[in-house]
């Protein structure tokens, strides 16, 4: 391995782009760079035929018809359309909203939103390993509910909900069903008529699909599910969503999701002997905690906490040839650890040394060797440093001790 | 974020990482910070009992890349300083020195209050 060579491991916060994704996109640019709305010409017609192919490529991915597929810009706007659009079309049913403390911002800030304006919403908490309590689901449905909202897979730690049980309860309760995906399309297998899933949300730049655009699933067919519109215009998307659609985008979506499709299988079986060499090799590293469920689980992912160095500081001794995350208020913009891991009841020295770990498509087995190795480096040099890694060693209890916060 | 080659430099190779015996009387350790606010700092002064100037300086710390540096450039600093010198050491200095962003200066404060605790441990100690 070079020293030069950057290995990245944070494939949960954006992918590259396929090249053969790249290359679908391209004649849509310049050569076909007609308007999909245009239905008089045929610039039109070859952007609108592209658009009917990349919503089909998508539909097949999950098990959805192509007309039940609405373009956003993205998974946050798509997340926003299904909680807002429900939340506003629905609202002589009810006002009130269930969903979970460790969902994306996209959802928790919306339904913030929500509350402002006079909507109930219900956080529900996690266990340990990141899944909700189904009781505790259904407990909280009550004759107001129009909306669950539980993502399928987690970012930061790659738990995987049980959808279809969620879903059982849903549809008994007669309330809607909505997921961010962002995580999860692509990557694992799903059909949302299976799953019982009615509104979801996902990404095309999660799955080596470009940025800036994204999809909401609404199911047209048991039950037809309906959303207000958050934006005002031409009324494309069936009027769930106006503005002009981004061609080469969409299209690169589609090829994306095609490939997905095809190397799945293959690209999960991969990635989860990578995933589970990396995450062994690194256990043995003492006082290492793993943080997920070891079961239901994102076959990508891996997040540990290392304890007693901060996850930053940890990142700075190998970023020149790793990229990853941190749960460590130094790498968030909000100055906290990550409110992701704290509702799994860590504390918040935990939160701030953990990493997360995410490999994909185009990660080796060459360069799993060569993280193993940085990190563990970094871990030990950081300790060698760290004055409670020093007291823990000499046997002092840490929560004992009377500590001057700021 | 980039950081400047100074900090960098500081945090790749720290200076005066270590442990003095807390124990002996011209020896001063300040302990701040929380694990649960993502830094601790231990900073250790030895001071030479004729002369009254810090003879060596330590550290050890947990947290991010510029508390580390804040701390290791404190211990440079510290070195060949009397008490009172030590004690005007201000936080916007290490600012400036490793061009610290907004979002950092906390560790330079950290890295002061670590000072100023280990003088007083120091002095409190000594207190006739």
């Amino acid at each position: 391995m070079k020293n030069n060579q950057l290995i990245y491991l944070d494939n949960s916060a954006t992918t590259p782009c396929d090249p053969r994704v790249v290359e679908a996109m391209v004649p849509y640019f310049s050569q076909h760079f007609g308007n999909a709305a245009s239905r008089n010409h045929s610039f039109g017609w070859a952007a609108e035929g592209a658009v009917d192919k990349a919503r089909k490529q998508i539909a097949d991915l999950i098990g959805a018809d192509p007309r039940e597929i609405i373009f956003t810009s993205g998974a946050t706007e798509a997340d926003n359309l299904a909680i807002k659009g429900v939340a506003e079309m629905y609202k002589r049913k009810g006002n009130h909203i269930i969903t979970a403390e460790t969902e994306h911002k996209a959802v928790l800030d919306t339904c913030k939103a929500l509350e402002k304006e006079g909507y109930e919403v219900t956080y529900l908490k996690v266990s340990r390993q990141g899944l909700v309590d189904l009781a505790e689901l259904e407990a909280a449905i009550k004759p107001t509910t129009i909306l669950v909202s539980l993502m399928f897979a987690n970012n930061e730690i790659g738990v995987v909900q049980p959808m279809k049980a969620i879903s059982d309860i849903c549809v008994k309760h007669e309330v809607l069903f909505m997921s961010d995906a962002t995580q999860a399309v692509g990557k694992l297998p799903i059909n949302v008529r299976e799953l019982g899933i009615h509104l979801m949300a996902f990404s095309a730049h999660k799955m080596y699909g470009p940025k800036g655009v994204g999809v909401l699933y609404v199911s047209r067919k048991s039950p037809r599910v309906k959303v207000t519109a958050q934006m005002d215009g031409g009324g494309h998307e069936r009027g769930m969503r106006s503005g002009t659609l981004n061609v080469p985008g969409i299209v690169g979506f589609g090829k994306a999701a095609e490939l997905c499709q095809q190397e799945m299988e293959a690209e999960a079986t991969r990635l989860s002997k990578l995933r589970d060499k990396l995450e062994t090799e690194l256990m043995k590293v003492e006082e290492v905690v793993f943080n997920g469920h070891p079961e239901f689980r994102m076959p990508h992912l891996t997040n540990l906490s290392f304890k007693h160095v901060e996850g930053e500081g940890l990142m700075m001794t190998f970023n020149e040839n790793i990229a990853l995350s941190s749960g460590s208020a130094c790498t968030s913009a909000s100055l906290e650890p990550s409110y992701v891991l704290k509702a799994l009841g860590l504390g918040d020295d935990l939160a701030h040394s953990s990493l997360r770990m995410s490999l994909g498509r185009f990660t080796t087995e060459e360069e799993v060797d060569f993280a193993i190795k940085a990190i563990r480096d970094g871990v030990n040099h950081m300790r060698s440093l760290s004055p409670i890694w020093e007291m823990y060693q000499e046997g002092i209890d840490l929560d004992a001790v009377e500590w001057s916060e700021h | 974020m980039a950081y400047s080659d100074k900090l960098l430099d500081h945090f790749k190779h720290p200076k005066n990482v270590g442990t003095l015996d807390k124990a002996k009387k011209n020896v001063g350790t300040g302990l701040v910070g929380a694990p649960e606010c993502g830094d601790v700092m231990r900073l250790q002064i030895e001071i030479d009992e004729e002369s009254g100037i810090i003879k060596d300086a330590k550290f050890k710390t947990f947290g991010c890349g510029s508390a580390i540096a804040s701390s290791s450039l404190a211990t440079e600093w510290l070195k060949g300083k009397t008490i009172n010198e030590a004690a005007s050491i201000d936080n916007m200095d290490i600012v400036e020195e490793l061009e610290l962003p907004p979002v950092k200066i906390h560790c330079s404060v950290l890295a002061e209050d670590a000072i100023k605790s280990a003088i007083k441990d120091y002095q409190e100690k000594n207190a006739k």
